[in-house]
């Protein structure tokens, strides 16, 4: 059973091709990592599947239902979440409002359940202690789970992870990962964009390498990234000996 | 005692313009929308109002209920219909297509209403007044003074504390992530709107109890609603209610210096702000 079916999506900014014929799946309960150098396709592969930019081929079905031309806060509402590489908190909110209006507006729940459902984003999110701090004001540790509090908030049964991990230290990446994995365990489809690839490694079930806009290889993580195509993007050769992991 | 006298009717006029134009306000806080059309739609309220008291003979007050409603619905239809689909192109279209509803919002009136200026006739409520320390305050004036603090102070928390307004704030801030929080964006610019010119709807018919207008009046209402939010801080609600209040007490005290330069020392003082303080006077005060 799949959650999340892409096939044959194509994305053209005029002669930049930022998805040529991109195919892959998502089950619940799986999480897939996406690597690719920079200007890969790799975030406006989830600009797609949000909805936030339309295709020019292909099609995404979630849960079975064909979502290719369905407006972006309908997908929000049916169960898509998605984190933003460089946080866009509500800066004029406080980070309790920022995900109230989440449970509010993608989850559907109202009064006292979209508290609950707030508050528990907040608690997984662990910034239940910056609630009422208004979220301009938030570091980037703090920003970045705030991100992940509002897609958590919107009761996601699939979320996507833009770079998470980026920007934040050795010492601050175990408990993403956990939490990460937490979610993941709990049944939720998740798809994490991410450089740090021993991050990945930690969470991910298959990964997908994507180069200018084309699936390089997706499978098992290890082998994927032992791959020489793979190499071959990041180094230039296949020939090459790679020592990253 | 002329002065005080002038400083207070000038706070009284402040809440006329303050309550013009707190629509305009919503509309740019939200949107970064500058409704050109925003005085039109005032005057045509009045007109509607005016007309609903000639076909129906009901009370002049009791028009509200119809009027508002009214233009509420079509600035909900404006901002669907045509305000949504030039924000696509850029931050200037709204503004030229706002343009276009005003130039032919005004000619409609007066093919439909001809030139003449008219009133809404209020009754002895237009002359009656209260003597306040040996000063003569109008009660009508007085009346729209407290509801122009009543309509900002309850979208002040309309904005703060409903599910509604934090979407509206939210879709300020970012409509791209707002409508990954399920938010359909053009549904609350549309609803933002539907608000905005409910209130111009209610300041117009006020206006036109008040005062004499005409279909080209608009330009006059723009004019001074738009000085009033730029005094105030762009965006800001409660900057909007002290910008028409200090518009109406530099129209009035300039006004008693020499009664030519009433009008004068508005747009002095709006030109004062412009230069020294562009943010406004209460440009953060709100989230609005």
């Amino acid at each position: 059973m799949t959650l999340l079916h892409v096939d044959g999506l194509a994305k053209s900014f005029g002669l930049v091709v930022t998805a040529r014929s991109v195919s892959f799946h998502v089950a619940p309960g799986e999480a897939l990592g996406i690597v690719g150098p920079n200007g890969a396709g790799k975030s406006t592969l989830l600009n797609l599947v949000t909805g936030a930019q339309p295709v020019d081929a292909g099609t995404i079905r979630f849960d079975g239902a064909d979502i290719t031309r369905m407006p972006a806060a309908r997908r929000t509402a049916l169960g898509i979440g998605r984190t933003f590489q460089i946080p866009r908190p509500f800066e004029g909110l406080t980070v309790f409002e920022n995900v109230l209006v989440g449970s509010t507006f993608g989850a559907g729940a109202r009064r006292k359940e979209a508290d609950e459902q707030a508050w528990q984003a907040l608690e997984t999110a662990d910034l239940t202690h910056l609630a009422n701090t208004p979220a301009g004001s938030l570091r980037l540790l703090d920003r970045k789970r705030l991100e992940l509090a509002r897609a958590l908030a919107t009761q996601p049964r699939l979320l996507l992870l833009d770079e998470i991990a980026g920007g934040l230290t050795e010492h601050e990446l175990p408990a993403l990962i956990e939490t990460i994995s937490a979610i993941r365990d709990g049944g939720t489809g998740v798809v994490w964009i991410e450089h740090i690839v021993h991050a990945l490694l930690q969470v991910v079930d298959r990964l997908m390498c994507l180069a200018q806009g084309d699936v390089v290889a997706t499978g098992d993580p290890r082998e994927v990234m032992a791959s020489d195509a793979v190499a071959a993007v990041y180094l230039g050769s296949p020939d090459l000996e790679s020592d990253t992991p | 005692m002329d002065w005080i006298n002038a400083v207070l009717q000038g706070l009284l006029l402040g809440g006329q313009y303050a309550l013009l134009a707190c629509g305009l306000s919503l509309i740019f806080g939200v949107m970064r929308i500058v409704n050109l059309a925003h005085g039109v739609l005032a005057v045509a309220s009045a007109y509607l109002a005016l007309w609903l008291v000639q076909q129906t003979g009901m009370p002049s007050f009791l028009t509200l209920l119809v009027v508002i409603p009214v233009l509420a619905a079509v600035g909900y239809a404006i901002q669907r219909g045509l305000f949504n689909p030039a924000l696509r192109h850029g931050e200037l279209s709204p503004l030229l297509v706002s343009f276009g509803l005003a130039v032919i919002g005004a000619n409609l009136l007066q093919e439909v209403f001809t030139a003449d200026s008219r009133k809404i006739s209020i009754g002895t409520l237009s002359t009656s007044s209260v003597e306040l320390g040996g000063l003569r305050l109008g009660v009508f004036s007085l009346l729209t003074l407290v509801v122009a603090v009543g309509v900002i102070v309850g979208l002040q928390l309309y904005l703060s504390h409903t599910r509604i307004g934090r979407a509206m704030r939210a879709t300020k801030d970012d409509p791209e992530a707002a409508t990954l929080m399920g938010i359909d964006e053009r549904h609350m610019y549309a609803l933002a709107t539907a608000i905005a010119v409910g209130t111009v709807a209610l300041a117009g018919v006020f206006l036109g109890m008040s005062t004499q207008f005409s279909p080209t009046y608009g330009d006059l209402v723009l004019i001074f609603a738009f000085e009033a939010v730029i005094i105030g801080g762009l965006g800001s609600l409660w900057g909007t209610l002290l910008g028409g209040l200090v518009l109406g007490v530099a129209q009035t005290v300039g006004a008693q210096v020499d009664p030519a330069y009433g009008v004068l020392a508005g747009h002095l003082v709006f030109l004062v702000v412009l230069l020294f303080r562009p943010q406004g006077l209460l440009p953060k005060a709100v989230a609005a």
